[in-house]
């Protein structure tokens, strides 16, 4: 004959095996959505807590030639959008790259990372525009030479059609002056954004073009933003 | 700033440091070095491609003085842990250029050049490393070989720097940064000859070099294009091997027309792309 206690704790244990069987696949999808959530890449939230573009509607929508590429790649296919811009070069240019970043209608021709996002855009005295990007822009890019030509082209070829205020740009990887972009295209010195003052350079595209070194430059900037 | 760090051959010193215009006929420094033999040349026509003739072949002496070219720096692009580009089928640039990289020294020896690598193994030398070792030599050009991961398949290009800004270094010394900087018209008439063969070779292919600030060309003192072949993203890795001899011999092709017009160039002060 089996003991009373035996009974009850044989049913107390049948009711916690139903019972975690049931709660299983909720505790499941708990752990599910938490590590989702610690899975997040410093970059992201980083990128949530930024600002949104600076859109204002009271600015006059303007048309604006976006740089994205063809579909081989190789070539730019200029594309002409309707967006309210600042007349603020800094808040313009912002806007302009932000939108370059969201990328084209087709994907193909996108030249940056989807995943890129700039970080600050600051606009020296001297005309040198200092552009901050997120990592992904460099860890998403395609490798080659070629493939960051065409990223660096791209934000020089679009400012210069729409912030002539931006005379040179240095680009900065989450705050660091970098040695390259993806290991090929050199980040140590500036970028020619505004070619009209040099006459025919046609073997040279703009993003091509190196200015003198920008460490001086980018001193200025740090005092200035540290005020 | 850093300076140009001299690795070796104080003759090399004394021509960068002293800004010595060397030709062939007009001074010791310039005399070239002779050019190694072809020891180990492999055949010089492979694949079907043109073949290229073998100067030894062609009862051409070795020991003739020749213009400044003597030796050849080929940089096999990542390594290590830097795949570099990947694409289908499990391509990986760092493994397919070691063997790109093989079949052209073997080419180039095969025309009387020393042939050097940066790296002949799965590691990953620095930048620095890499311009070091051509920075090294007299008389060498650096070609850095690399795959891309976009662009037409089936296309190749060769890649120069611009012109640098004059520098205001006071010391007749070239800055390691700047270390391209008197060598940028050789490097471009050399990246025009490799890619005009290129051109004809590979439809599609741009006609001339084309200007981009390459990184691992900067800071290299010597004439140095980097060739990059598109892509990765073709769908069998035999259409990259495929491409590899023809590639191989349009660059050795522009790199013996070339050698007539290396004359190492005059190094100023300002470092600003001066050339002979």
């Amino acid at each position: 004959m089996i003991a009373k206690w035996r009974l009850w704790l044989g049913g107390a244990l049948l009711v916690a095996v139903i019972g975690a069987a049931l709660y299983f696949p909720a505790l499941r999808r708990q752990v599910n959505v938490a590590k989702q959530l610690t899975e997040k890449t410093a970059e992201q939230a980083r990128r949530e807590l930024l600002p949104p573009a600076p859109v204002s509607s009271g600015d006059p929508k303007v048309r604006v030639r976006m740089f994205w590429g063809s579909k081989t790649g190789d070539s730019f296919t200029p594309v002409t959008v309707e967006l309210p811009l600042s007349t603020d070069p800094v808040l313009r240019a912002k806007q302009v790259l932000n939108t370059l970043l969201a990328g084209p209608i087709d994907p193909e021709t996108r030249t940056l990372p989807a995943d890129a996002a700039l970080l600050a855009f600051y606009l020296l005295p001297d005309g040198t525009g200092v552009a901050d990007f997120s990592e992904s822009m460099s860890t998403s890019i395609p490798s080659g030479i070629q493939s960051e030509q065409m990223a660096v082209d791209s934000i020089t070829r679009t400012l210069e059609a729409n912030v002539p205020q931006v005379q040179r740009l240095k680009i900065l990887l989450h705050g660091q002056e970098m040695d390259t972009l993806a290991g090929h295209l050199d980040l140590t010195q500036t970028f020619l954004v505004n070619t009209s003052g040099l006459g025919t350079q046609p073997k040279a595209s703009a993003a091509s073009l190196l200015t003198a070194p920008i460490h001086k430059a980018v001193e200025t900037m740090k005092s200035v933003t540290k005020r | 700033m850093r300076l140009l760090r001299f690795q070796l051959t104080a003759g090399l010193a004394a021509t960068l440091a002293l800004g010595f215009a060397a030709t062939s006929g007009k001074s010791s420094v310039a005399t070239p070095q002779t050019p190694s033999t072809s020891q180990g040349a492999a055949p010089s026509s492979q694949g079907g491609q043109t073949t290229i003739p073998n100067p030894t072949q062609a009862n051409i002496p070795l020991s003739q003085p020749r213009m400044g070219l003597n030796i050849v720096v080929l940089d096999p692009a990542h390594g290590g842990t830097d795949l570099g580009a990947r694409g289908t089928e499990g391509i990986r640039e760092s493994e397919v250029i070691l063997e790109f990289s093989s079949r052209l020294k073997q080419t180039l020896e095969a025309q009387g050049f020393q042939v050097l690598t940066t790296r002949d193994g799965n590691d990953n030398p620095s930048f620095d490393d890499r311009s070091a070792r051509a920075n090294a030599q007299r008389g060498a050009i650096f070609i850095t070989l690399h795959i891309a991961s976009t662009g037409l398949p089936g296309t190749v290009r060769t890649y120069v720097m611009a012109e640098f800004p004059p520098a205001t270094n006071t010391t007749r010394l070239i800055s390691w940064d700047r270390a391209q900087a008197p060598f940028v018209g050789l490097s471009h008439k050399l990246g025009d000859l490799v890619q005009q063969d290129l051109a004809k070779r590979f439809r599609g292919s741009p006609a001339t070099a084309t200007v981009a600030p390459v990184r691992q060309l900067r800071t290299t003192a010597a004439p140095a294009i980097a060739v990059e072949i598109s892509s990765v993203v073709v769908q069998q890795r035999g259409e990259l091997d495929r491409m590899i001899p023809g590639v191989a011999d349009a660059i050795t092709h522009g790199v013996v027309a070339f050698r007539p017009s290396y004359i190492l160039p005059l190094v100023s002060s300002a470092g600003g792309g001066n050339q002979p």
